[in-house]
């Protein structure tokens, strides 16, 4: 059976971070590693279409990888010294082991992916490196994703690596004491990388649904590694919830369309059933938390026929749980949302009037809104015209523009 | 085992008062002794003002000598601890505790080279 390239290329995106974890081991040194699965991969290319693919195709990878590694690090003793040779050696015997040995692997990627979001990193680096070593993603592909250009991109992903190697950031899972905490740095990274590709922060395109993708492949990961923490099941409920309405909530000319108006026939049936399984997980477990919160609150959502059968009541209770719990503006503004459902706009507008988030487009796009129900127009037409000058997304600034003539029109 | 460069980063302005510098140097002694059990206290020391420092420049052949820090800033070094340790975890816990015990704070650096002389 003949392999293509973009067979091999799927492998290689599956793959990659499995095998630079594995070979983090072994070499202590990620470049050492991803230099080593690079020239695996460079050999599969040539082996694979004529010879087919191999039974265990990480297996293959992770074998060849390891022996490039003892070639490079044979070459550089023969050249310094012995000592080095002996290092690495020694690991590469229980080789044959740890292909098969799940566990070890399993500890290799969630070691990585720690150090990937330490917090002695940038929130920006620790993206980079996420989506670079366990994504499999290329420079220039982060690039794009996050519109930097591309050298800017290699120097940031560079200094991370030079960083981890020179201040000796570890490869290690943390302590008890602090796993809680650089569990969710891990999943800020992850959301973050999710959000962006949801609502691009900039630029034209208003779905970057790789980025969502790859956000949802690495939660899953994490989940897998981490199956007792609901955090981690919380965020990928609520990102499956999310995502399911991909389809349903852009128009075909590009355009946003607002969850009460969006065809619920559209919504990807199996992604909401995955999200309000894993939603149910964790309202059983009862240890509720920031992501579980958000995810119950898109659960319910996702949950109603029509956006008429909403039960606003539960959204509003679940928005008092995460408002205690963070005690967050945005949380506060999302929260008077589901309180004009429930108590009216005017109840809603003294909240969202109270908050100051001035610089956040949607805080005036919201008070627009209500007072378009309250038929104030003239002030929900400045509101608008504020919420369109601080977006960023073009399909964002003509939903508002849209609204904003559609309040002028009303009243006119 | 790496070394490590602990800065610690003082504000411009007046020394605290005698009861609170008196507080601070016995944190301050006790983690260093904690340091120096746990085999990772490699050198440590308080600085004088940077009123009292002295610049030295190659200029040509020679070398010319003006008086004043390098840099004038609102922050400067004020004492600085060098730890060996395992990895920047180990190294970060020991800059978090002298953070809390100098109430100020600190640049955690790694040596070059591991450090070892």
């Amino acid at each position: 059976m003949s392999v293509t390239a973009a067979e091999i290329e799927q492998v290689f995106r599956e793959q990659y971070g499995r095998s630079v974890a594995v070979l983090v081991r072994l070499c202590g040194s990620i470049d050492a590693a991803e230099e080593a699965v690079q020239d695996a991969f460079t050999a599969a290319l040539q082996r694979w279409p004529s010879a087919g693919l191999p039974p265990s195709p990480a297996g293959w990878i992770i074998t060849a990888a390891r022996n490039r590694a003892i070639d490079v690090a044979r070459r550089e003793a023969s050249r310094e010294s012995r000592h080095d040779l002996a290092a690495l050696h020694e690991p590469a015997d229980d080789c044959e082991e740890f292909d098969m040995d799940m566990h070890a692997i399993r500890d290799d990627r969630l070691r990585l992916i720690f150090t990937c979001c330490h917090p002695a990193l940038a929130l920006e680096s620790q993206v980079a490196l996420t989506l670079r070593l366990l994504g499999g993603l290329s420079t220039p592909e982060i690039a794009r994703a996050f519109l930097v250009p591309e050298t800017t991109m290699g120097q940031r992903i560079v200094r991370a690596k030079g960083k981890i190697r020179d201040a000796k950031i570890p490869f290690r899972i943390p302590e008890h004491a602090e796993l809680q905490a650089r569990v969710a740095a891990v999943l800020a990274v992850v959301y973050l990388v999710f959000n962006e590709g949801y609502t691009a922060k900039s630029g034209e395109r208003l779905l970057r649904a790789d980025l969502c993708e790859e956000a949802i492949r690495l939660t899953r990961q994490v989940s897998d590694l981490m199956p007792g923490e609901g955090e981690v099941k919380g965020l990928l409920a609520l990102m499956l919830l999310t995502d399911a309405r991909r389809a349903a909530r852009v128009g075909v000319d590009n355009s946003l369309i607002p969850l009460a108006e969006q065809d619920r026939a559209l919504w990807d049936s199996s992604l909401i059933e995955e999200g309000l399984s894993l939603v149910r997980h964790c309202v059983a477990a009862n240890r509720p938390g920031y992501y579980q919160l958000q995810a119950a609150i898109q659960a319910v959502h996702c949950s109603a026929a029509g956006a008429g059968q909403t039960d606003w009541q539960q959204v509003v209770a679940l928005y008092d749980q995460l408002a205690d719990l963070t005690r967050s503006p945005i949380v506060e503004l999302n929260r008077a949302v589901a309180v004009a459902e429930v108590h009216g706009p005017e109840a809603a507008l003294a909240l969202v009037e109270a908050l100051t988030l001035d610089r956040y487009h949607l805080f005036h796009a919201i008070r627009a809104d209500l007072l378009v129900r309250l038929k104030r127009p003239r002030e929900a037409v400045a509101a608008y015209d504020a919420a369109i000058a601080r977006s960023e997304n073009r399909a964002e600034r003509e939903f508002l523009g849209r609204k904003r003539n559609a309040s002028l029109e009303l009243f006119s | 085992m790496q070394h490590y460069l602990l800065s610690i980063y003082q504000p411009e302005g007046p020394t605290p008062a005698p009861s609170v510098l008196q507080n601070i140097m016995r944190d301050v002694n006790a983690l260093r002794q904690e340091m120096q059990q746990a085999d990772a206290w490699v050198f440590s020391g308080g600085l004088h003002a940077p009123s009292t420092a002295t610049v030295l420049r190659v200029q040509g052949d020679s070398v010319l000598t003006t008086d004043g820090p390098f840099l004038e800033a609102k922050e400067h070094i004020g004492g600085f601890t060098i730890v060996k340790a395992p990895d920047l975890d180990a190294a970060l816990e020991w800059g978090r505790r002298l953070a809390k015990a100098t109430t100020l704070p600190i640049e955690v650096r790694p040596f070059r080279d591991g450090g070892d002389r």
